[in-house]
């Protein structure tokens, strides 16, 4: 008799506390992002907006390496799980076609929110769909961009600046092309520092999602590689994306993988590199800017200890792989007003300037262009020497589609050594022009 | 009041109900208890297969708002013509071809060690099938760091026995060393449950046999190939085939071991599937690689089943 009334008051208590529990989680407002530093200080600067409109929020965070699996499938169920959705940039493309995203021109011109008063490379790659037209599919959130870090402390010893003057005859610094980084990080590979074997840079290779396609854009793109012909670049890709600059960065790449990098290090992406960085097994690493406050307040490796630089030069320019994100309402909230809301309440001035403050990265150009934001952090001149210089991978809907044939030729040619970068690259092009005749783009 | 049960129960019926049942035929009762099963089983096997069959032969993207075509046999076609398929086949040959061979070899090795009787016997089973009660994600993922050459004991290990610097050689980054790597971690965490399949066949045999043939002064070496290895020659190939048909799905392990790397040559085909339907979404070309995986798997699983029927009716 007693267990049963025990067992009646449990299921009872279940059922109230069940209960309430979905009865505040129908009213909240709910935010998907990567669960990642930058999604906690928004979960703080969230608790402004919901102090002030008298909102709930939930927040939904997934690790990035299943980010972007469950949040397509998210919005490809047409799943209420997200009101609000910071994305990656390249989804812009498929969610602005297949519905998934409100568009927010309207909203806007409503408002007086305008694009104007973001950096502009921010708006193209995290907002507009088609690129290069005033369509708006999201608001920048998060400004990102790929950059490197160095270990300043050991490039300004002497005996080391010696030594790489007499091998290399230049200064031992911040490299001034992608063949000088290549150098130092040669010159670093397997060398004794402190009684500690070092290599010379941790840089993107993995393999299962899109780490190896982030890392080796920033060597193509500086030495020629373009997407498609600008003025036809579904129709026309023979010559642009295998031209021969291309191959030569793509080839420098690999010469960066095979003698300047850790050892084991093939399936490498933000959180290895990371690692290798603080714990001292490199000298300089390749990651997102969103990495910088964490290096630069790391007991062993910040302060002065770090310095930070934009990707280098190359035979055809200067670029950087873009990252970051946009903030979208997803079409099919249930809490449409609330979610609006809060884009209009992120896009004030004074809450972007909060959230650079707390951990965050603004692309409001009145917080980035404001006096002494260059100097104010020590890696900030670098993000915005990087945010400058940005280029995005494709953003169209089959964006996925042409992804995977780019991870996988190059992670054969970089990591496994198979064929020649021509032949990657050719094979590339194939691999595109068949998802854009499925498209029926050609 | 009658003794046997069933009558009493059919007395105890109420007449309304008694009634209605008593129309029932047999073969109606036995319908009514199948009959969910059947209908369960249609609605979460037979019709998913017959709309992937169906889906095999349309370009319908499942993330896409286009009207589906039929293009009759183009995706098989494609399919068959790629090289990428033919290699993640490969890959998926090499890895089951290793894992089972070494598996059955090290499974059967340790089942007999382990069915002589001594002392801490049970406790070496128990410490034997801790790895396979592991999830493959948590074993992928410390497995990359046993790899590690700058720290992994594995290189370690290896550097001990051999003197090869365990700096020198990545297991899981080296094109000839990577299929190895998938194939030692999957050894080692289900040698286990071929061992204790092995296990169940040694203990299955009667001493009384073994006895008899000490009588007829058989030598250990005639007992074990002429009696413990044909008896326990049922359990060793369902053993084999539990694992054959578990790792040609494998997935798991391997994409948080390798992520399919170096390059292509550990994406096996559950991988290689698993990218074409969820990650670029071409869902009628999944479906038909869905389709020729399945025949494939089910026509060796039949032949496979066919000779095992045999070996027990021997």
């Amino acid at each position: 008799m007693k267990a049963s009334k025990l067992l009646m008051a449990t299921a009872l208590t279940a059922a109230t506390v069940s209960g309430a529990n979905s009865a505040a989680a129908e009213g909240a407002l709910t935010l998907c992002w990567a669960a990642w530093d930058p999604a906690n200080a928004l979960v703080e600067l969230s608790k402004g907006f919901e102090a002030e409109t008298n909102t709930d929020m939930s927040f939904e965070f997934v690790p990035w390496p299943n980010f972007a699996d469950r949040m397509l499938n998210e919005l490809n169920s047409n799943g209420t799980l997200c009101d609000l959705l910071i994305g990656d940039s390249q989804w812009i493309g498929g969610a602005a076609e297949n519905g998934n995203y409100v568009k927010l021109n309207d909203f806007f011109d409503q408002e007086g929110i305008s694009m104007d008063d973001f950096i502009p490379a921010t708006v193209t790659g995290y907002a507009e769909w088609p690129k290069g037209t005033p369509n708006y599919w999201a608001l920048p959130a998060y400004a990102d961009v790929v950059g490197w870090t160095y270990r300043r402390d050991w490039f300004e010893r002497a005996d080391l600046q010696a030594e790489f003057k007499e091998t290399y005859g230049y200064d031992l610094g911040v490299p001034a092309d992608l063949e000088q980084l290549v150098d130092i990080a040669q010159f670093f590979q397997g060398r004794d520092i402190d009684g500690t074997t070092v290599y010379g840079a941790a840089i993107y290779t993995e393999r299962g999602s899109e780490g190896i396609t982030m890392g080796v854009t920033n060597a193509l793109y500086n030495y020629g590689f373009q997407y498609g012909n600008p003025e036809n670049p579904y129709g026309e890709l023979e010559g642009f994306v295998n031209n021969a600059g291309a191959v030569a960065g793509l080839e420098l790449y690999k010469e960066l993988y095979d003698t300047g990098t850790p050892p084991g290090s093939s399936n490498w992406y933000m959180g290895e590199n990371i690692d290798a960085y603080k714990s001292g097994q490199v000298a300089m690493q390749m990651n997102f800017a969103f990495i910088w406050p964490g290096v630069n307040a790391d007991p062993n490796v910040g302060g002065d200890n770090t310095g930070y630089f934009a990707n280098p030069t190359g035979p055809a320019g200067q670029f950087a792989q873009l990252g970051g994100q946009g903030i979208s309402v997803v079409a099919n909230t249930d809490n449409m007003e609330a979610a609006m809301a809060y884009i209009k309440w992120f896009a004030q001035a004074e809450v972007q300037a909060q959230w650079t403050a707390m951990g965050g990265a603004s692309a409001m150009r009145a917080v980035v262009e404001a006096e002494g934001f260059a100097d104010k952090e020590p890696y900030n001149q670098a993000f915005l020497d990087s945010m400058a210089i940005v280029k995005d991978f494709w953003a169209e809907p089959s964006y996925a589609s042409l992804l995977l044939p780019m991870q996988s030729r190059m992670h054969n040619y970089v990591i496994a050594g198979q064929g020649t970068a021509q032949e990657a690259l050719d094979g590339l092009v194939a691999d595109w022009v068949e998802v854009f005749e499925d498209e029926g783009l050609r | 009041m009658s003794g046997n049960p069933i009558d009493r129960v059919a007395e105890a019926t109420p007449p309304a109900i008694a009634n209605k049942v008593r129309g029932l035929s047999d073969r109606a009762i036995a319908w009514l208890f199948v009959g969910p099963s059947i209908v369960l089983l249609l609605a979460v096997n037979i019709f998913p297969l017959i709309w992937t069959i169906n889906l095999s032969f349309t370009n319908f993207k499942a993330n896409r708002l286009r009207d589906v075509e039929y293009i009759g046999t183009r995706n098989y076609e494609r399919i068959l013509t790629d090289a990428d398929t033919w290699n993640s086949m490969q890959a998926t040959a090499h890895f089951l071809f290793w894992t089972i061979f070494f598996q059955v070899l090290i499974g059967f090795t340790l089942a007999y060690l382990i069915n002589k009787k001594f002392k801490g016997n049970d406790m070496w089973t128990t410490i034997i099938v801790l790895p396979m009660m592991l999830s493959p994600a948590v074993v992928g993922n410390f497995w990359t760091f046993l790899y590690q050459p700058q720290i992994g004991l594995f290189n370690y290990v290896v550097e001990f026995f051999t003197g090869i610097e365990s700096s020198s050689f990545s297991m899981i980054g080296d094109v000839n060393l990577a299929p190895w790597s998938i194939v030692i971690v999957d050894t080692w965490m289900w040698t286990p449950f071929v061992m204790l399949i092995c296990l169940a066949g040694l203990r299955s045999i009667p001493d009384s046999i073994y006895e008899a043939a000490e009588c007829d002064r058989a030598s250990k070496w005639r007992q074990f190939w002429t009696l413990t290895i044909p008896m326990a020659l049922p359990f060793l190939m369902l053993a084999v085939l539990f694992r054959g048909i578990e790792n040609f799905k494998m997935f798991d392990l391997v994409v948080q071991l390798t992520g399919g790397g170096p390059g292509s040559l550990t994406t096996l085909t559950s991988i290689d599937l698993k990218r074409e339907a969820f990650e670029k979404w071409r869902t009628g070309y999944a479906s038909a690689y869905a389709v020729i995986l399945f025949v494939t798997v089910f026509g060796l699983a039949s032949i496979y089943v066919k000779a095992l029927n045999k070996v027990k009716e021997r």
